[in-house]
């Protein structure tokens, strides 16, 4: 029974990937994006990585996808569509996923079946964050400090 | 003192040379001449000392050797000796020389060039008496080209006159012609035996030792030698420069032609005698016999010369020529000692001849020619008795003067010879001759009815008599130690001790020599007493007087004959240099040309090009390469992509 | 029947794969951006699976990967959009074909 669930989660993910990546009218394909991010922290709380999928949910979904959307908002210049499409861009792409498929398959057997699962608390995630992970902890702050000043800084009028 | 002389006999040299490169530097005119005697009177002093110290042993000999530069494993060994030899001709040489460097003064006071004419004399005598000092056979070599070198500069000292430029090029190649022989005696002698030291305490050329080293080509080194002393005496066939070189100063004449020059190669076959006599045979060697009978034709030919010649420094020059010859005789048949007595005689005597034709020529106001003047007896009274002294003296009349004595011992060399008794009767011959052409100059110039010149003539000043008197003095007195009786000279010469024997005096051969000196001037006084400015061997014999007047045709025919092939040579040479010799060097630069041009265009058309289609390819790749940049980020991200893919690849090809 | 591990290395792959489709043939600036989340999305899950069907106890690297790489990525989204709005306040177009400045 789990794995239909996880086929057609799979499916659903892909789909509106697909959907997201070929649309031509950009708000239909930043909602489609969302999601299909929807559908990978689908997959997260199925693998047993609860946390995760929250956080993909909060992040991507409730940021990521918005801040799409406002600079859709934004950059409005004239029927906000999309012209073009490049084509060879599926080549290479087919090309990636050629090699990757070809990759995946050829490494043989692996790990057929999933040990039975040892829930990562979010209790555990935090203390790990704080002991062995202080660090990246920390550079990430740093990391989003400049970020949003970095944001601010890109989108400031100028004086004139 | 006499130690002190021997080890700084260098300095008898070397004063005059640096009197003479001192007048060159001051060019004043008082210090030059007063530079030039002193220089001169104390090479005199010094020369008396050495002399003196010669005087010490008989048979006394000095030398010292240092050497010049080494090459390899051989040295050039040059070096300095005393001798008998050599100090009587420093005496000489400096008492003459002083002489003539005082009868300068007065006979060039009103020349331009003083100061030169100077600084030239003292340089001449510096070489002159290098080479009466020298110890090697290269620096006498030497300081011989440097007297070349000086005769050159004095007999041509009156630049503007082409005449005298003839001259001393004439003098010069001539004398060269001779030190061809020399030079390459020089290089054989060298060759054979090693060295070039005259006395090397036992390994000199000249000392036994040597002697054997050179073995069988003594003769042609001898003859070789004799070569460059037929050059500069003046021997036939090389005497015609002689009488040219009297286009120079009177002073001139005296110093180089009379008592120093020419009497270098007389001086050289003495000092070089052992190498002549090598292997004498009864006294007799190939090269002595050669010597005697050039100098036999060279005394007669001159002589009879002489006869015809109206200049009056020309018939002196014909004398020194003739003089020459017997003393070349005198060395050739064995009498190295009369004929070095001699040569010290002559130098005395000649030397007052020419000043004396100085003081005449001067007196008579630059007048030369004898047809021209006459009766100056009474005009020029001092001249006249010194000049009347020397005339004596050379023709041989006895008892005071010293020119008898050596012609006395030079007949009676020639009378023993063993060869041919031919020398000995031409000897005599030559006697008779130099009496008569003395005497007839004598009747032309100071006998007579004054003609032309003669009428206006003075007395020259004292600067000029002086010194007359002085060598006058000396032809007279040198008679007191030539004196067979006590021939002391003659032994010290020869090295031996001296003796003292009247019984000399009654000698036949000396009263044969007396008879045909009184003959002669005779003659003379018959044939041109009272015969005015014709000349009557010259009505007599007209052909005859016109041969001996033109020198027997001799300069003609050197002229037609060698002259000619010199020229032509010359001429040759030029169209060779001008055509052939310039044509290969511009074949030459041609070809550099050539390779200049052809390097040229391969520089621009291999490298220059190479280099722009290395650039143009570089450019083009440049080009290429940005055309790459699109500034598209989706080509960048699609290139990345395929990157990965590849390397993605590769890993999974790997495990 | 739970799905092996290649399953979710196939999928997570695709979506690599539709998200650099998604940068590669878009022209609008902002498509790109989405291809790029999407690609950063497709490692998390990758991440994920492999802690998941990796040894037991299993440590909780895969988890805590996956945690920053999504922080990161939201921050380079942030300044990615700013970027976009800054470039079209300045040249007035969201075609990147006609952002190439640096051509060269």
């Amino acid at each position: 029974m789990s794995s239909v669930a996880f086929i057609v989660i799979a499916i659903l993910t892909l789909a509106a990937a697909l959907a997201a990546a070929t649309l031509p009218k950009l708000i239909h394909a930043a909602l489609c994006f969302a999601l299909s991010f929807v559908g990978v922290a689908a997959f997260y709380f199925l693998l047993g990585a609860e946390f995760v999928g929250l956080v993909q949910i909060f992040v991507y979904v409730g940021a990521v996808a918005v801040l799409i959307v406002f600079t859709i908002l934004l950059t409005r210049h004239d029927v906000e569509k999309d012209h073009g499409f490049n084509w060879s861009g599926v080549a290479v792409t087919l090309a990636v996923f050629a090699g990757l498929i070809w990759a995946v398959l050829k490494s043989g057997n692996l790990a057929p079946t999933a040990a039975p699962v040892a829930p990562l608390t979010v209790k555990q995630i935090g203390e790990l964050l704080m002991t062995d992970y202080v660090w990246p902890l920390q550079c990430v702050g740093v990391l989003l400090t400049a970020a949003l000043i970095g944001a601010l800084v890109l989108v400031l009028e100028e004086k004139r | 003192m006499s130690d002190w002389i021997v080890s700084h006999l260098w300095l008898i040299p070397a004063l005059p040379l640096i009197m003479s490169l001192g007048i060159l530097a001051l060019a004043s005119r008082n210090a030059a001449a007063g530079l030039a005697i002193v220089g001169q009177a104390v090479a005199l002093i010094l020369s008396l000392a050495a002399f003196v110290a010669t005087l010490a042993t008989p048979g006394y000999r000095v030398f010292h050797n240092f050497t010049w530069f080494t090459f390899g494993e051989q040295a050039l060994r040059l070096g300095l000796v005393l001798d008998p030899l050599a100090a009587v001709m420093l005496v000489m040489i400096t008492l003459v020389s002083l002489c003539i460097f005082v009868f300068s003064v007065g006979y060039m006071a009103a020349d331009q060039n003083f100061t030169r004419f100077f600084a030239y004399l003292s340089f001449f005598s510096a070489a002159m008496l290098g080479v009466v000092i020298a110890n090697s056979l290269l620096l006498l070599f030497v300081c011989w080209e440097l007297v070349g070198l000086a005769s050159y500069l004095l007999i041509g000292f009156w630049i503007h006159r082409p005449s005298a430029a003839a001259a001393a090029k004439k003098a010069f190649i001539t004398t060269r012609i001779g030190d061809i022989g020399f030079f390459l005696a020089i290089l054989w002698l060298y060759g054979r035996s090693g060295t070039l030291l005259f006395y090397d305490g036992g390994n000199g050329a000249l000392e036994k030792a040597g002697l054997v080293t050179l073995g069988a080509s003594a003769t042609f080194v001898a003859l070789l030698i004799f070569c460059g002393a037929v050059g500069k005496s003046g021997q036939f066939p090389l005497h015609v420069w002689l009488p040219d070189a009297m286009e120079g100063p009177t002073p001139v004449s005296a110093l180089i032609h009379a008592a120093t020059m020419v009497a270098a190669g007389v001086f050289l076959v003495a000092r070089v005698y052992p190498i002549f006599s090598s292997g004498a045979i009864n006294g007799v060697t190939a090269p002595l016999t050669v010597v005697v009978w050039i100098g036999v034709v060279t005394a007669l030919i001159s002589a009879l010369i002489a006869l015809a010649q109206a200049d009056i420094k020309r018939i002196l020059a014909y004398s020194t020529v003739s003089q020459l010859g017997l003393m070349m005789v005198s060395l050739g048949v064995g009498g190295v000692a009369a004929g070095i007595m001699h040569l010290l005689a002559h130098g005395f005597f000649k030397a007052l001849l020419f000043l004396g034709s100085g003081s005449i020529i001067h007196g008579c106001h630059e007048e030369q020619d004898i047809r021209r003047m006459g009766g100056l007896r009474g005009l020029m009274p001092v001249t006249f008795l010194t000049y009347a002294i020397g005339m004596m003296a050379l023709s041989g009349v006895p008892l005071f003067f010293s020119g008898a004595w050596t012609k006395e011992e030079i007949l009676h060399a020639t009378s023993l010879w063993s060869p041919s008794r031919v020398p000995h009767y031409l000897m005599l011959a030559g006697v008779v001759l130099t009496a008569l052409y003395m005497t007839r100059q004598m009747v032309y110039v100071f006998f007579g009815e004054r003609r032309a010149a003669a009428q206006h003539a003075h007395e020259s000043p004292p600067v000029m008599t002086g010194p007359l008197v002085v060598l006058a003095f000396c032809a007279i007195i040198f008679s007191v130690v030539l004196t067979p009786a006590w021939p002391w000279l003659h032994d010290y010469l020869s090295g031996e001790r001296a003796h003292y024997d009247l019984s000399q005096l009654i000698q036949p051969g000396l009263y044969l020599a007396l008879a045909l000196v009184a003959l002669g001037i005779g003659l003379g006084v018959l044939f041109y007493r009272g015969s005015g400015a014709s000349d009557p061997l010259e009505h007599a014999q007209p052909a005859l007087f016109r041969f001996l007047a033109n020198r027997m045709w001799l300069d003609e025919f050197y002229d037609g004959t060698i002259l000619l092939f010199a020229r032509f040579a010359a001429r040759l040479s030029d169209f060779l240099d001008r055509y052939f010799w310039d044509g290969l060097v511009r074949l030459f630069a041609g070809i550099g040309q050539l390779f200049a041009g052809l390097t040229k265009s391969f520089d621009e058309r291999a490298i220059n090009a190479g280099v722009n289609d290395a650039t143009g390819a570089a450019r083009g790749l440049g080009r290429v390469l940005s055309g790459w940049q699109s500034g598209q980020v989706q080509t960048y991200l699609s290139a990345i992509a395929l990157g990965m893919l590849a390397l993605l690849l590769f890993y999974a090809w790997l495990t | 029947m739970t799905p092996t591990l290649q399953f979710f290395l196939i999928v997570s792959a695709a979506l690599f794969c539709i998200g650099l489709l998604a940068a590669l043939s878009r022209r609008h600036a902002i498509f790109i951006l989405i291809g790029i989340e999407m690609m950063l999305a497709a490692a998390g899950l990758n991440f994920i699976a492999f802690w998941r069907f990796g040894p037991r106890p299993a440590p909780p690297t895969g988890v805590m990967v996956t945690i920053f790489a999504i922080a990161i990525a939201a921050a380079e989204a942030a300044v990615g959009l700013a970027l976009v709005i800054a470039v079209y306040r300045h040249y007035r177009t969201t075609n990147v074909d006609q952002l190439d400045h640096l051509k060269g």
